[in-house]
């Protein structure tokens, strides 16, 4: 029941394996708010399909304006934090700045620290306000799908 | 965790207690007001395993209260209130949340429902054109960060300064409108960057604005004390610290997952995270939270002044008078002094999805407030009742001086799209007498009545149970919402 923060999960993890299904994601039933479970080959596509179910659950349209580039660079206690720091810098980035990201170069990651380059644009609509990413019964777990996590948002 | 009926001992007909015998864990008990309905929608989704985790926390007092209108959060149950000794105990952002000082304001007008209603729908374009609501609305009110750190320090002081405010505004608001101690230098850019461009706006989700009908006034007495009058319009605002609040609780989140494990503190949820309220991380949240808070009394407040320039513009200036009911909080952690088994206690009171309610006599309320309690407003779902309340002294020991919040869901928001049209729904309302602005429809569906429970029954429990008592019950008009 009680967490302990876990920096290390089986390295052959960290490998895609071809036997695996693709990425995705699925939304979960929530009484107040939205959850959605989230599955990758390994730690990289977890990350990049986090994000992109999140503009696709948020409903984000971009416009066709230039492309916008940023690097992302962030801390965290292990992989948990990360996930949930990386899902936030971009809701943060949409309501600072109102840019949103279709593209995720996920190069550097490991259980301490993440750098992307993301590609993205002006938000031409966000239909669904997300207040926040949590950490509500946060686990990144092994699973047939390769690795998987089940996200709960503020709305 | 498997949590049943037969794991609670009925205390009352409006009160069970799940024992810390239930698991190993607990460290306090943890109380729910409920008839046997409501305690069988609360054991319908994870509320009362949320509880028990929020029971498990280092160094709480007393024992957790889940209010009636409870429902699944993350982390701490919506509807639910914790006490941490000061000093000695802990402060969590996760149990706060993200919306940090999401409250009410209610507003009382001298209109009557007749002489209004062929102006209703008038009004509410009016309220929809004035009040910014929606996902990436902008204020009317853009701060310089210099501003914003004012708005920080001051609430609705800050208001009051800039003409958005009357005197008797600030009286009649939770803390009169102004958390001691807010300290935005503890708020990062990062919050600043969110939040200077959102004061004066309602945001989205469950967030409204709503005309009523006093339609019902169950104490006359307090009910004119008040301003509300029976046949009478009165206005409720339902916001909070928009992205500045959200920033600052993601912020604090994150960084007290270091904090934990400084101070060895396990939990049984990473979202219930929090540090010795005694501490440099505790402290630093603090302030920061109490700066969040400032915010939104003073978003509220700007809101109010938008609202009251609505009427005018409806009504003509000498009709449109509206007298401050009160304003409170729901999403709020304050240090107060409750008795506990016996004892007064300095304690960090945590309320998430609850509110204040503390009975007459406390001295921070204004003069005339003082006989009768402080007013406890509890908006119901769109379309149905609404409920102004008065805090009694039972509070204090049973719940911490805390009562229910609104409704409480019992239905997903992915399952209230799926069942019901957002044009259909507004549709309905609009046949009920109800006129609607709603900048988005799956949105208005997601806050359909049938996803919420009965709001009089929850009154009815806060009432029977004796930790607040009925003054009267409004019936909407219009809704605004985002």
């Amino acid at each position: 029941m009680f967490f302990k923060v876990l920096d290390t999960i089986d390295a052959n993890l960290m490998k895609s394996s071809d036997s695996l299904p693709l990425a995705g994601f699925e939304e979960v039933d929530h009484t107040a708010d939205w959850a959605y479970r989230v599955w990758g080959r390994d730690m990289r596509e977890l990350f990049v399909e986090a994000a992109v179910a999140l503009y696709a659950i948020a409903g984000v349209a971009l416009t066709d304006a230039d492309p916008v580039i940023r690097t992302v660079q962030l801390n965290g206690v292990d992989y948990e934090s990360l996930l949930v720091a990386w899902l936030n810098e971009l809701l943060y980035l949409n309501e600072s700045e109102g840019l949103g990201f279709r593209q995720f170069d996920i190069q550097q990651l490991d259980a301490h620290h993440l750098q992307a380059q993301i590609t993205g644009a002006p938000v031409q609509q966000w239909t669904k306000f997300i207040k926040a990413m949590t950490y509500h019964n946060l686990a990144i777990k092994p699973s047939d799908r390769g690795l998987e996590a089940t996200l709960v948002m503020d709305v | 965790m498997l949590i049943t009926k037969q794991d609670f001992r009925r205390v009352s007909d409006y009160l069970w207690e799940l024992p810390t015998s239930f698991h190993p864990q607990m460290k306090v008990p943890v109380w729910l007001f409920a008839d046997d309905e409501l305690l069988e929608d609360a054991l319908g989704d994870l509320s009362v395993t949320q509880a028990v985790n929020v029971a498990c926390l280092p160094g709480l007092v007393g024992h957790v209260v889940v209010m009636p209108d409870v429902h699944q959060g993350y982390g701490m149950p919506i509807g639910g209130v914790m006490a941490a000794k000061v000093p000695g105990g802990i402060i969590s952002p996760g149990a706060v949340g993200y919306d940090i000082n999401c409250g009410v304001r209610v507003l009382a007008s001298q209109i009557d429902y007749p002489s209004a209603k062929p102006h209703l729908s008038e009004l509410a374009s009016a309220l929809y054109r004035n009040c910014p609501s929606g996902v990436g609305e902008k204020g009317s009110v853009p701060l310089s960060l210099a501003e914003l750190d004012e708005v920080c320090r001051k609430g609705a002081k800050w208001a009051l300064e800039q003409d958005y405010a009357q005197p008797e505004d600030l009286a009649r608001t939770e803390e009169f409108g102004c958390l001691v101690g807010a300290d935005p230098e503890q708020a990062s850019k990062r919050a600043k960057d969110r939040g200077r461009g959102q004061v004066g706006t309602l945001g989205a989700g469950n967030h409204f604005l709503e005309v009523d009908v006093v339609e019902e006034v169950a104490d006359p007495d307090a009910a004119a004390i008040m301003g509300l009058q029976e046949g009478c319009l009165a206005i409720q605002i339902h916001c909070g610290s928009r992205g500045f609040g959200h920033q600052i609780c993601t912020d604090y989140v994150q960084d007290f997952q270091l904090a934990v494990i400084k101070y060895g503190i396990h939990l049984p949820d990473r979202e219930l995270v929090c540090a010795p309220i005694d501490s440099p991380e505790g402290q630093s949240y603090l302030g920061a939270m109490k700066a969040a808070a400032n915010y939104a009394f003073a978003n509220r407040q700007v809101l109010a002044w938008h609202t009251r320039r609505s009427f005018e513009e409806v009504f003509g200036v000498k009709q449109a008078h509206l007298r401050q009911v009160y304003d409170i909080a729901h999403n709020m952690a304050k240090i107060e002094t409750h008795q506990v088994d016996g004892k007064e206690m300095t304690l960090c009171v945590h309320r998430k999805g609850a509110t204040r309610a503390f009975g007459p006599g406390f001295a921070g309320l204004p003069e005339d407030y003082r006989p009768i309690g402080q007013p406890v407003l509890v908006p119901g779902s769109m379309g149905t009742e609404s409920w102004v309340l008065l805090g009694t002294e039972l509070s204090d020991r049973l719940s911490f001086g805390s009562s229910c919040h609104g409704a409480g869901r019992v239905m997903s928001r992915a399952r209230a799209k799926r069942e019901v049209r957002g044009d259909r729904l507004r549709h309905e309302l609009e046949k009920g007498g109800i006129n609607v602005r709603a900048g988005s429809m799956p949105g208005l569906a997601e806050e359909a009545p049938q996803a919420y429970k009965d709001v009089s029954r929850v009154v009815n429990v806060v009432s029977q149970a004796g930790i607040a008592r009925k003054v009267a019950r409004l019936r909407p008009v219009a809704v605004v919402k985002g």
